[in-house]
C-alpha cells in the first residue's frame, strides 16, 4: 500500500483514452476527521433513497407527544428508539388535493413525491428521487436501484408519466445484477481493464450519433421518448467508463454471499426476511459505489401483505376490519403497521452495520421514509407519516420531531432537494407550491 | 356481349366466389368509410414481440438473457401502452446485456452457422461484413439500412477489429449495435409522399401488418413485397394478408391479443394463500392461462366459431394439475386432454376459467367486486370509476360476519351508501353471478354454511343460475362490439380518434355479417385503408421535418 499514490490508482491501461474519477474511500486517503479525502478534500459520497410502506399508520401509536429534539419514540416506533439521534419524525404534513380526485393509495404517495397531486399514475413531474439523482447520482454503475420486497413489481420512482423505474423483486436477480457479471472487486489490486468494455463503449457511442437524424422524423411527444432512450444509452456508456478504471478501493468491503433462489411470498414474516436480505445487499451496493440512489418498497401502497391462512390482506383489512371501540382503531391493521416499523428498524440496521469513515453508511445516507396515506380506512392524505434517517453526510440535522400542523407535504420534498443541491427555489403546484424549506432540518 | 361470353364471365365469378371460401360468410358487402387514420407512432416492442423477433431471425435456440420491465396498460391494452411507455435505463441495460449474449451465441466459433465463416480472422473482410450487416440489419430494423447507417455499423466492426485483432469479434460488435439500436427496439414509423399526400411508407405498412397478424417482425417475403411497392395497392396487400392469415403464426398473434386483453401479465404479481387454496400451485397458475388460450384458439381459429360462444363453451382443455380445481377427470397423465364439462356443471365459458376467477380475486377470498369490474372492463369495454376515497367498507367484505354470511348480503348492506350504490349496481350482478366459484375458481354452493344466491340481472337479461349468466353474457350486445373495437385498437397501437367512429361502426357491422368469426374480422382490419392511414394533422411533427416541408404548398 505504501508505494501506491492516488495518481497511479487512477491511471488506466488505456492511457488517457478513458478519463474519470475513481472514488477511493481507503483509510489512507482520508484526513484526520475521517470525512474528507486528504488531497482533494472531497467528501465521502452522499446517498439518497426512499423507503415506502403501504397503508399508513395508527397515529396514537406513532406520533411522538413532544416536538423538537426532546421527543419520545413510543408504540410502533419504539423499535427504532436506539436510532433517535439519527432520525427525524415529520408528522402532520398534508398532501393538498385542490379538488384533484383522491385515487386511493396513489394520489398521496405520488403527491408528496412530485409536489403535484394526480388522480392516477400519470405524474406531472418526475419524482424527487429522480431530480436528486441528477445531482448526486452520476458516476456510479447504476443510476438508481429500485427494490420491492413483497413480490409485486411496482415502483413509485417515475422519470415521467408512463416511465417508472422498475423494481427488483427477487433477491437473487438483484444480487446477480449488481454483484454478478461486470462487478469488480474494489479491493482487487491486480486490476486489468477488460477490453470488451471498450468495444461495448464504441457500440454505444456510435448509436448515440444517430440521435439527430432520428428525432427529426418523430413528433414532439415521441421525441421526448427517444430522448429517454438516448439518455439511457449515455448512462450505459458512463457505466462502462467506470468499468474501465480501477475500482475505487473500499474499506471493510466484503462481497456478499449469493442468496438462494426462492419464490417471494407476501406473508408478513416472509416479506420481513426478503426485505432484510435485500437491505443487506443494498447496503453493500451503496458502500461499494454501485449506486447512490435507491427506492425501496416494503409493501405496495395498497398493501398485499398478509398473515398465512387468512382471507384478508393488509389492504383489505383496512377496509373490512371493524374499529375496536375500546382501542379506537383496527387491531389487525395496527399489527401490520407495527410490523412495517420493525422492518424499518431492520433497514436502519443494515445501513448502520457498515462502517464508513468515522461513522457508518447510514450517516452518509439521507433516507426518506413515508407511506401513501395516514388513516388507510378513509385513504386520508392529511398527515401522511414521514421520517428522515441519516444526515446525508452532515447536510441535514437529525434527531428532531417536526409537527407540520397541516402544512403542505411539499415542504419536505423541497427541503430534501435543496439540501442535496437541486437548484430550485420552490416546488409543487397550487396549494402544494412552496418556497419554505424546513430550515430547522438543514445543517 | 354474346351469350357465350356472358356465361363464361358468370362461371368465372362463381369460381372466384367459391375459391374465396364462401364469399357471403367471409366478406361483408359493406363499403369501408373514408379512412381517417391517426398519428404516426413510435411503439416499443413488447416482450413477446422481442422474443418472437429474435427467434424468427436467429433461430429458436437463440438465448434471450434479460429481464423485461412490466408493460404499461392503456385503454385496457398493453399494446396501446407501447406507444406511450418510456424506455427505462433498467430496460436498456437489460437489452444491451441480451444483445451481447445473443451476439456471443451467433459468433460462437462452434456455431456451424457463424456468419462469414470463410473469412480470415486477421483481415477485415469488407464484403462479407457489409453483406452480413445489411441483411441482418434489414430483418432487425424491418427496413433497409440507409448508407449512413450501414457505414455506422461497419465502422463499429472495423474499429473493434483493430482493437481486438479478430474479424469475427469485430463484426460481432456490429451485431451488438444493431440489437441495441432504437431502430430495432422501437417501431419508429416513417412516411413517404405519394401524389402530394403524406402516407405511411411501405416498410411501416409491412411492420404494422406483420405485428398484427404474426406478432413478430416482417419476414423476408413481406419485406420484399414492401420493397416492390406491393403494399401500396389493395391486390398486393390482399396477397400478403391471405398468406399471413393462412400461416401458423396467426395462432401466436391471436394468443398475444387475448393474453393482452385478458390481462394475463398480472399473473406475475399474483399470490394465493396456500393454506386456504392448497390446490393452487405454480403449475395451476401456468396451465390456467394456457387452458383459456387453447380454448380460444380451438374455438375461434380451428373451429372458426362464433366469438360470443366463448362465454358458454362446454369444451375445454385440461391438464392433471387443473383437475382438482374443476373436479373433473383428466384422462392424459401428461400434457393436455380435451374435456367436456358435464351439462349440469356450472363451468361454461372462459369467464368460468381459473384464469379469470383467480386473477380477479383476493389472495385468500373471492371478490364479486373485482370480478364484476373485470367483466365490465375486459369483456364489455365499459369503464367502472374508482371507488370514492372515503367509503366505509366494513360491512362489505367482512367474510366472517354471521349476520351477513354471503358476499351478496354484505354488498346489499354496503349499497345503502348512496355514493357507492351507482357503481355497485353496475359491478355486482356479474360479480355475484360468479360467487359460486371461490378465490381460485373451485365450485362451491355455500359460504359460511349459507347457500350462495347467484340470481341477478345483466343489463336487462335476468338469470337464476351460473350457466344462465353465461348465456346472458354471451347474448350481451356489447360483447362483439367490445372485441371488434379492442382488436382495432390493438392492431394500430393507440386509442381510436374521433374521426374513426365511422370506421368502428363499419367494423362492428362487418363482425355481424361474418357471423362473429375472428379471422374474417382480422382480415377486414388488415385490408382496410384505416389500418394504414395517418391523419393529416401534422401539428405535432417538427417544423424541420423535411418530408412535411415538401408536402406544404
Amino acid at each position: 500500500m505504501k508505494s501506491r499514490t492516488r495518481r497511479t490508482l487512477l491511471k488506466g491501461l488505456f492511457h488517457g483514452a478513458v478519463v474519470g474519477v475513481g472514488l477511493p474511500t481507503l483509510n489512507c486517503f482520508l484526513d484526520d476527521s475521517g470525512k474528507a479525502f486528504a488531497d482533494t478534500k472531497q467528501r465521502l459520497p452522499t446517498r439518497f433513497g426512499t423507503w415506502v410502506w403501504g397503508c399508513g399508520f395508527i397515529p396514537e401509536h406513532w406520533i411522538p407527544t413532544q416536538t423538537g429534539s426532546d421527543f419520545d419514540l413510543h408504540g410502533h416506533l419504539a423499535p427504532v428508539a436506539s436510532y433517535k439521534d439519527k432520525l427525524s419524525i415529520l408528522s402532520g404534513f398534508d398532501v393538498k388535493l385542490d379538488g384533484v380526485p383522491n385515487k386511493p393509495h396513489i394520489t398521496g404517495c405520488l403527491g408528496l413525491r412530485t409536489g403535484v397531486p394526480v388522480p392516477d399514475e400519470n405524474v406531472k413531474k418526475p419524482t424527487l428521487d429522480v431530480e436528486i439523482a441528477r445531482i448526486i447520482g452520476n458516476d456510479t454503475r447504476f443510476g438508481s436501484i429500485e427494490l420491492s420486497t413483497s413480490g409485486i413489481n411496482r415502483s413509485y420512482s417515475f422519470r415521467a408519466a408512463g416511465a417508472p423505474n422498475p423494481s427488483e423483486t427477487s433477491p437473487l436477480a438483484f444480487y446477480q445484477r449488481v454483484f454478478g457479471e461486470g462487478f469488480q472487486d474494489p479491493n482487487n489490486t491486480n486490476f486489468v481493464p477488460n477490453p470488451t468494455f471498450m468495444a461495448q463503449q464504441s457500440v454505444l457511442s456510435a448509436i448515440k450519433d444517430q440521435r439527430a437524424d432520428l428525432v427529426k422524423t418523430v413528433g414532439a411527444e415521441d421525441r421526448h421518448r427517444l430522448d429517454e432512450y438516448f439518455t439511457a444509452i449515455r448512462e450505459l456508456e458512463q457505466k462502462l467508463t467506470l468499468q474501465l478504471q480501477p475500482p475505487a478501493p473500499v474499506e471493510n468491503f466484503v462481497k456478499p454471499q449469493q442468496p438462494e433462489p426462492y419464490t417471494v411470498d407476501a406473508t408478513m414474516s416472509e416479506v420481513i426476511k426478503t426485505h432484510k436480505v435485500m437491505a443487506d445487499l443494498l447496503a453493500v451496493a451503496l458502500q461499494s459505489n454501485q449506486t447512490r440512489i435507491f427506492n425501496v418498497l416494503l409493501s405496495d401502497t395498497a398493501s398485499n401483505l398478509r398473515k398465512p391462512g387468512t382471507t384478508a390482506t393488509h389492504h383489505t383489512l383496512t377496509h373490512e376490519e371493524p374499529v375496536d371501540p375500546a382501542l379506537g382503531y383496527q387491531p389487525q391493521v395496527a399489527w401490520f403497521a407495527e410490523q412495517s416499523m420493525l422492518a424499518w428498524k431492520d433497514f436502519l440496521d443494515s445501513l448502520s452495520s457498515i462502517k464508513e469513515g468515522d461513522g457508518t453508511l447510514l450517516d452518509n445516507c439521507l433516507v426518506f421514509a413515508h407511506s401513501d396515506c395516514s388513516i388507510a380506512k378513509s385513504h386520508a392524505v392529511e398527515g401522511i407519516p414521514m421520517m428522515l434517517a441519516g444526515s446525508g453526510g452532515g447536510k441535514f440535522k437529525t434527531g428532531l420531531h417536526i409537527a407540520g400542523k397541516g402544512d403542505a407535504a411539499s415542504r419536505v420534498g423541497l427541503t430534501l432537494q435543496q439540501g442535496l443541491g437541486v437548484p430550485i427555489d420552490r416546488w409543487g403546484s397550487l396549494s402544494m407550491d412552496t418556497n419554505r424549506p424546513l430550515t430547522e432540518l438543514m445543517a | 356481349m354474346t351469350a357465350n361470353k356472358f356465361m363464361r364471365l358468370f362461371i368465372v365469378s362463381i369460381t372466384i366466389c367459391i375459391s374465396l371460401l364462401g364469399c357471403e360468410r367471409d366478406a361483408s358487402s359493406l363499403r369501408e368509410p373514408a379512412a381517417a387514420g391517426g398519428p404516426l407512432l413510435v411503439r416499443a416492442l413488447t416482450e413477446s414481440q422481442y422474443r418472437a423477433s429474435v427467434h424468427s431471425i436467429f433461430g429458436e435456440d437463440a438465448p434471450i438473457a434479460m429481464r423485461f420491465e412490466p408493460g404499461l396498460r392503456s385503454e385496457g391494452l398493453l399494446a396501446v401502452g407501447t406507444s406511450e411507455v418510456g424506455l427505462s435505463p433498467f430496460s436498456l441495460e437489460q437489452y444491451n446485456q441480451a444483445a451481447i449474449a445473443l451476439s456471443d451465441f451467433v459468433f460462437n466459433p462452434d456455431n456451424p452457422n457463424q456468419p462469414c465463416l470463410d473469412s480470415a480472422a486477421d483481415q477485415f473482410d469488407q464484403t462479407c461484413a457489409q453483406h452480413y450487416l445489411s441483411t441482418t440489419g434489414l430483418r432487425l430494423f424491418r427496413r433497409p439500412l440507409s448508407e449512413a447507417q450501414l457505414n455506422l455499423y461497419l465502422e463499429i466492426a472495423k474499429q473493434n477489429f483493430s482493437l481486438l485483432g479478430d474479424f469475427h469479434t469485430g463484426l460481432k460488435y456490429g451485431l451488438v449495435g444493431l440489437l441495441t439500436a432504437p431502430n430495432f427496439l422501437l417501431r419508429i414509423e416513417q412516411t413517404e409522399i405519394v401524389d402530394g399526400v403524406e402516407v405511411l411508407d411501405a416498410y411501416s405498412r409491412a411492420e404494422r401488418l406483420a405485428f398484427f397478424l404474426t406478432n413478430t417482425s416482417p419476414d423476408e417475403t413481406l419485406l420484399t413485397a414492401a420493397a416492390n411497392g406491393q403494399l401500396s395497392h389493395v391486390e398486393g396487400r390482399r396477397q400478403q394478408v391471405e398468406r399471413l392469415l393462412a400461416s401458423d403464426t396467426l395462432t401466436l398473434a391471436v394468443e398475444d391479443f387475448f393474453t393482452d386483453m385478458l390481462r394475463f401479465d398480472r399473473f406475475r404479481d399474483i399470490s394465493k394463500d396456500s393454506g386456504i387454496y392448497p390446490a393452487f400451485n405454480a403449475d395451476v397458475l401456468q396451465d390456467a392461462q394456457q387452458q383459456t388460450l387453447l380454448d380460444i384458439v380451438q374455438h375461434l381459429l380451428v373451429d372458426e366459431g362464433d366469438y360470443r360462444q366463448l362465454f358458454n363453451l362446454k369444451q375445454t382443455h385440461l391438464t392433471r394439475a387443473l383437475g382438482p380445481i374443476y373436479r373433473v377427470p383428466v384422462p392424459n397423465r401428461k400434457g393436455w386432454s380435451e374435456v367436456s364439462f358435464p351439462s349440469d356443471s356450472a363451468y361454461a365459458g372462459i369467464q368460468s376459467h381459473a384464469s379469470f376467477l383467480a386473477l380477479h380475486s383476493h389472495p385468500g377470498s373471492s371478490s364479486p367486486t373485482l370480478r364484476g369490474k373485470a367483466i365490465r372492463e375486459v369483456f364489455l369495454c365499459q369503464e367502472v370509476p374508482d371507488p370514492p376515497a372515503d367509503v366505509d367498507f366494513t360491512l362489505a367484505e367482512e367474510t366472517n360476519n354471521h349476520a351477513m354470511p354471503t358476499a351478496k348480503d354484505r354488498l346489499i348492506a354496503h349499497n345503502n351508501e348512496p355514493s357507492c350504490a351507482g357503481c355497485h349496481k353496475i359491478m355486482d350482478p356479474p360479480g355475484l353471478a360468479l360467487e359460486q366459484f371461490d378465490g381460485v375458481g373451485k365450485f362451491r354452493v355455500l359460504e359460511n354454511n349459507t347457500p350462495i344466491d347467484v340470481a341477478g340481472n345483466l343489463d336487462g337479461q335476468a338469470f337464476e343460475t351460473v350457466p344462465q349468466f353465461a348465456q346472458a353474457l354471451s347474448n350481451h350486445r356489447e360483447i362483439p362490439r367490445c372485441l371488434a373495437e379492442r382488436l382495432y385498437r390493438y392492431s394500430v397501437g393507440r386509442d381510436v380518434t374521433w374521426h374513426e367512429r365511422a370506421f368502428l361502426d363499419y367494423l362492428n357491422q362487418v363482425f355481424v355479417d361474418v357471423d362473429y368469426r375472428l379471422k374474417p374480422l382480422m382480415r377486414t382490419i388488415a385490408l382496410s385503408d384505416s389500418f394504414y392511414a395517418i391523419d393529416g394533422n401534422h401539428s405535432q411533427l417538427s417544423d424541420t421535418h423535411p418530408k412535411i416541408a415538401e408536402a406544404k404548398p
